[in-house]
């Protein structure tokens, strides 16, 4: 056991050296890595956000009921009590077309070009609460909503957050795709670092197999240092996805002044970046078991 | 223990290394295996090692059928011998020290107790003063000395040499002669395959001769 972990701690420090002993290489390395695995992960990171947001935002989803401009009061009157004793409506609010026209001229500044408007454009609304805000009631409701007499259109919404979420899976699976081909990609560089690494050292290899070393033993340092490099590309494209978020929310800080909110993207979780690091060592390793295996077979000493 | 038993060696292609050779080396012997180069000598030694397998017959090494181990048992097998290469196999891109480190890197010394043990054979060779050198700035036969300190850091029970003497002059040829006596002293079973009549002559070692693959003369010790 302890013949063991010193061969193990003693592969660990002459991996490290080794990357040490050639610097520009491995940062090559490294970086190529890094970058590969940077898309990736930034492209979750912009996701995790934007689901962030599309959380905040559809909390309350509503349903407008736009009338049709000819609607006269009468109708309007009919429409606020069919909604008045509709079982599913839980609370609405009458929206008159005069007061949505002052409200546009009084909240948006564009006073002037309202004004010089023959006549009112905007058509009486109402905002409806459903009594639940499941989807598939809401739905119904709309439907329902918009056979009713000079009814215009019934708004949903919900509807666009969940054309958001269907976005964001389409998203996810796009960042899964990538991932996917970049992790090939990775693997691909470990694969050839190694059968490098193997060339250089066939000589070492030979002897060693010749004075009694088993196959694990000669396998280790090169499956440590296909770890170590994808672990050490997997910091570098953390320490960019950091530096990008870092970047971006200083121009958020900025732009969100200017709006009078306050935006902020998140950084990778720390279960997230665990994942990230773990995931990228293992490609690194994966990727030199393959190289190892299919050129140390090729060594054979005579 | 080393017994030959009946082994053929035949090469893919048809060329026959090995006729029906049969011989025991008891331990603690130095044997020289003579004849004239594509005699078998080499291929004498690499069956030993399970670098070669026999094509029939039988190879034991300690108590072990060397033609019948699994690969994954040839590694241990090998840790019984000391091996010295007719090319040396040195390693050129680490000093001496690191090169004599590596058998007890293999075998999973303590780093402590490995030092040691490397100074210890250096020493053994004359080549302590040189622990930081690399091996090319090494002259032959100070080379030739450094691949036998790698070959018996380990304390091997068996020292197989492959024409130790081949590139050396008469003096350090002599002077290696002396080393393989004085490990033969402590114990270690000798093995050395070489054409150097002045170092059979020196050494008076038991002979194996071949010729053409063949046994031509298993002599006692006491037979130049």
């Amino acid at each position: 056991m302890r013949t063991w972990l010193t061969q193990h701690s003693r592969t660990l420090s002459s991996t490290v050296a080794r990357l040490a002993r050639a610097p520009v290489a491995s940062l090559l390395n490294i970086g190529v890595i890094g970058i590969a695995l940077a898309l990736p992960v930034g492209l979750y990171v912009g996701l995790v956000n934007l689901q962030a947001l599309a959380r905040d935002l559809a909390t309350e989803p509503q349903l407008s009921i736009f009338l049709t401009l000819d609607a006269a009061r009468t109708d309007v009157a009919r429409i606020e009590d069919r909604l008045r004793r509709h079982p599913g409506v839980r609370k609405f609010s009458h929206v008159p077309r005069d007061q949505a026209l002052a409200d546009l001229k009084a909240s948006t500044g564009m006073g002037d070009i309202v004004g010089s408007l023959g006549r009112n454009p905007l058509p009486d609304a109402f905002v409806v609460d459903g009594g639940d805000s499941s989807p598939q009631t809401l739905e119904r409701l709309r439907d329902e909503f918009s056979d009713w007499p000079k009814v215009g259109h019934v708004q949903l919404d919900s509807a666009w957050a969940n054309r958001l979420a269907a976005a964001l899976r389409l998203g996810r699976i796009a960042v899964l795709l990538l991932a996917t081909l970049l992790a090939f990609a990775l693997i691909a560089v470990t694969f050839n670092t190694i059968r490098l690494q193997i060339l250089t050292q066939r000589q070492e290899i030979e002897v060693s197999k010749l004075i009694g070393a088993t196959d694990p033993f000669i396998r280790r340092p090169f499956l440590y240092y296909g770890a170590v490099l994808g672990l050490a590309g997997g910091l570098a494209a953390w320490a960019i996805v950091w530096a990008v978020v870092l970047l971006l929310n200083h121009g958020l800080a900025d732009l969100s002044q200017l709006y009078g909110t306050r935006l902020e993207l998140r950084h990778l979780v720390a279960t997230d970046s665990v994942s990230v690091l773990g995931f990228a060592a293992w490609l690194g390793w994966f990727g030199a078991w393959l190289s190892v295996g299919r050129h140390l077979a090729e060594i054979d000493p005579q | 223990m080393i017994q030959f038993s009946k082994v053929y060696k035949r090469y893919p292609g048809g060329y026959e290394a090995l006729r029906n050779v049969s011989f025991t080396i008891p331990d603690g012997e130095m044997t020289f295996v003579t004849g004239h180069s594509g005699a078998g000598k080499s291929t004498l030694l690499k069956l030993m090692t399970a670098i070669e397998r026999p094509t029939s017959g039988s190879v034991v090494v300690n108590g072990q059928n060397v033609g019948a181990l699994r690969p994954r048992a040839i590694p241990f097998l090998r840790r019984n011998f000391g091996l010295i290469f007719q090319d040396q196999k040195l390693l050129f891109d680490r000093n001496v020290f690191e090169n004599v480190m590596l058998p007890l890197n293999i075998n999973g010394y303590e780093r402590r107790e490995a030092a040691r043990r490397v100074r210890a054979a250096l020493d053994k060779v004359g080549l302590l003063g040189r622990e930081k050198s690399n091996p090319i700035t090494l002259s032959g036969g100070e080379q030739q000395r450094l691949a036998i300190a790698r070959a018996i850091v380990h304390r091997p029970s068996i020292l197989l040499a492959d024409e130790p003497t081949a590139n050396l002059d008469t003096d350090h040829a002599n002077e290696l002669g002396g080393l393989f006596k004085s490990f033969n002293q402590v114990g270690v079973t000798v093995v050395i395959a070489t054409h150097d009549e002045h170092l059979t002559a020196r050494l008076e070692p038991r002979l194996i001769a071949l010729k053409n693959g063949e046994l031509i003369a298993a002599l006692p010790g006491d037979v130049p």
